[in-house]
């Protein structure tokens, strides 16, 4: 099966602590939050107020988008995913197809649930259905509401002609849109795959969550404590919405046009605890997390030893302590001998299905930069982490140094797991 | 303000509404009255509704969808909110 090598030339980002990847990378770098608070929740009687919203204030969407988009789109979900994956394809050094089609590369844009988006300057679609006023929902609620509409819209502007899919698979949505464009790209029936995922943010996606009380619920009058992975207070994830994609590519290709190359992608593996046992729909089955991880250092014939930094899934849950507990068993490795661990989510939130390609983006970012990133809030180590692992393992500030392989995990609901590792390009 | 509904007033609303309907390569001060939505200006004949939609929360006005089939030209369009804001 693997015959080709898979390098990463373009990425796109839109995150709550920065739209665009040099926004992203001095966030990562500085150890910027993006969580704030939102008064809204309070009236709505939502116990967690704190979440990462992209600021797309701070940017001219007319700058970035045609003019339809720019005025019409009213999904959140959809913009982010639209704004991240020009911008990757446009990084990579290609450009939109404006007549033609280019039959040579596709696309998987993932997405969470774009129904329960927010949405721009309109009221929330079904309340219409509801009123019994359906005829004012326009031409674009259903293109907007469908899960493929990201991918959609996306391919809209960019004319590909490969395949075309949205994946939606909770959590792990993101770095599996990425393993599955890696595969793809494996069978030599296309040269590039942008790949990613894509999450709105607000009530309705964010009230689901508070009610099943595992959002944070201690921090709203310190927005930027809220989310910190691995720490002994942590008191449940911090929601957040965003969108990254990348330009998958053959290194055939890449070579062929002089592409900047951000890494390699050595391999991966997804897979799911069945709902057996320990895994249920909400919690993950270490056993199947273990065997995740060990396939994906399989497949990219790598050692547990080579492995330098590890980008957790880690979100500022009970879950982190089993978590490392699985890295620990995975990798036969502890105390010092434990490779780095940071956590992304430490500073722009749990992105849900956009959590996986962003956080694929800030591994590719700290390869091709020789960077780690601080996980934030972690003055006080859980201590079911500090007893496995050396305490020196979680980068409390930004480290200048060179990095080799990375591996990035994300779990998620329904007992998935998806695990890839990447390299330095050399 | 002036709220007679003229027909240099309407046309000037109207092109406000479609504005964010058209392709970039459509320059909106050469949009003339006789101009067919679909076929001049190029607009995607599934946001025809959406600009039905804003043109009745412009004007205040019910288009029902018979009478979009005749909407064609934008000055079709003037006439039909000159009709129905009458």
């Amino acid at each position: 099966m693997k015959n080709k090598r898979i390098v990463i030339t373009g990425v796109g980002v839109v995150a709550s602590n920065g739209i665009g990847k040099d926004a992203f990378m001095q966030a990562l770098k500085q150890g910027k939050s993006g969580i704030k608070r939102w008064d809204e929740f309070e009236k709505l009687n939502i116990k967690c107020q704190i979440g990462g919203v992209p600021d797309l204030d701070s940017i001219e969407l007319n700058e970035y988008l045609p003019r339809i988009f720019a005025d019409k789109l009213t999904n959140k979900g959809i913009i982010y995913g639209c704004l991240a994956g020009l911008e990757a394809w446009k990084d990579a050094g290609l450009k939109p197809n404006r007549e033609q089609v280019d039959y040579s590369s596709g696309i998987i844009m993932g997405a969470g649930d774009l129904t329960s988006d927010s949405w721009l300057s309109r009221e929330f679609p079904t309340y219409l259905i509801d009123r019994g006023e359906s005829r004012k929902l326009g031409s674009r609620t259903i293109s907007e509401c469908m899960n493929s509409g990201a991918v959609a819209y996306l391919n809209n502007l960019l004319g590909l002609g490969n395949r075309v899919q949205a994946n939606s698979s909770a959590c792990i949505t993101g770095s599996e849109a990425v393993l599955m464009g890696y595969e793809y790209l494996q069978t030599g029936r296309v040269e590039k795959m942008l790949c990613g995922s894509t999450e709105g943010d607000g009530r309705y996606i964010w009230g689901g969550f508070d009610a099943m009380r595992v959002l944070c619920n201690d921090s709203n009058d310190n927005p930027a404590y809220g989310s910190r992975p691995m720490s002994s207070t942590s008191s449940g994830f911090v929601p957040s919405g965003g969108s990254g994609a990348l330009v998958l590519e053959t290194l055939e290709s890449a070579r062929n046009r002089g592409a900047k190359i951000y890494a390699e992608i050595l391999g991966g593996h997804t897979n799911s605890g069945g709902q057996r046992g320990v895994g249920t729909m909400t919690a993950n089955d270490p056993e199947a997390v273990v065997r995740c991880i060990k396939s994906a250092m399989e497949s990219a014939e790598i050692k547990p030893e080579e492995i330098d930094l590890i980008s957790g899934h880690l979100t500022s849950t009970k879950g982190d302590p089993i978590e490392v507990e699985n890295w620990v068993k995975a990798l036969e490795r502890e105390g010092d001998d434990f490779p780095m661990i940071n956590a992304p989510k430490s500073m722009i939130g749990h992105s849900i299905a956009g959590a996986g390609s962003i956080e694929l983006i800030a591994c590719a970012l700290q390869i091709k930069n020789n960077f780690i990133h601080p996980s934030l809030n972690t003055d006080k180590i859980h201590p079911n982490i500090s007893s496995k692992i050396f305490g020196g393992c979680i980068p409390q500030r930004c480290h200048e140094q060179k990095i080799n392989t990375v591996v990035k995990a994300n779990f998620g609901f329904g007992d998935l797991n998806c695990v890839i590792v990447l390299k330095k390009f050399t | 303000m002036d709220m007679t509904i003229t027909q240099e007033n309407v046309k000037n609303d109207l092109i406000e509404i479609i504005k964010s309907y058209l392709s970039e390569e459509i320059v909106v001060s050469e949009i003339s009255e006789d101009n067919h939505l679909i076929n001049d200006l190029k607009i995607n004949s599934a946001h025809i509704v959406d600009i039905v939609l804003d043109i009745e929360d412009k004007f205040g006005i019910l288009i029902d969808d018979d009478a979009i089939g005749e909407m064609n030209t934008v000055q079709d369009s003037i006439d039909m909110v000159l009709k129905k804001a009458a």
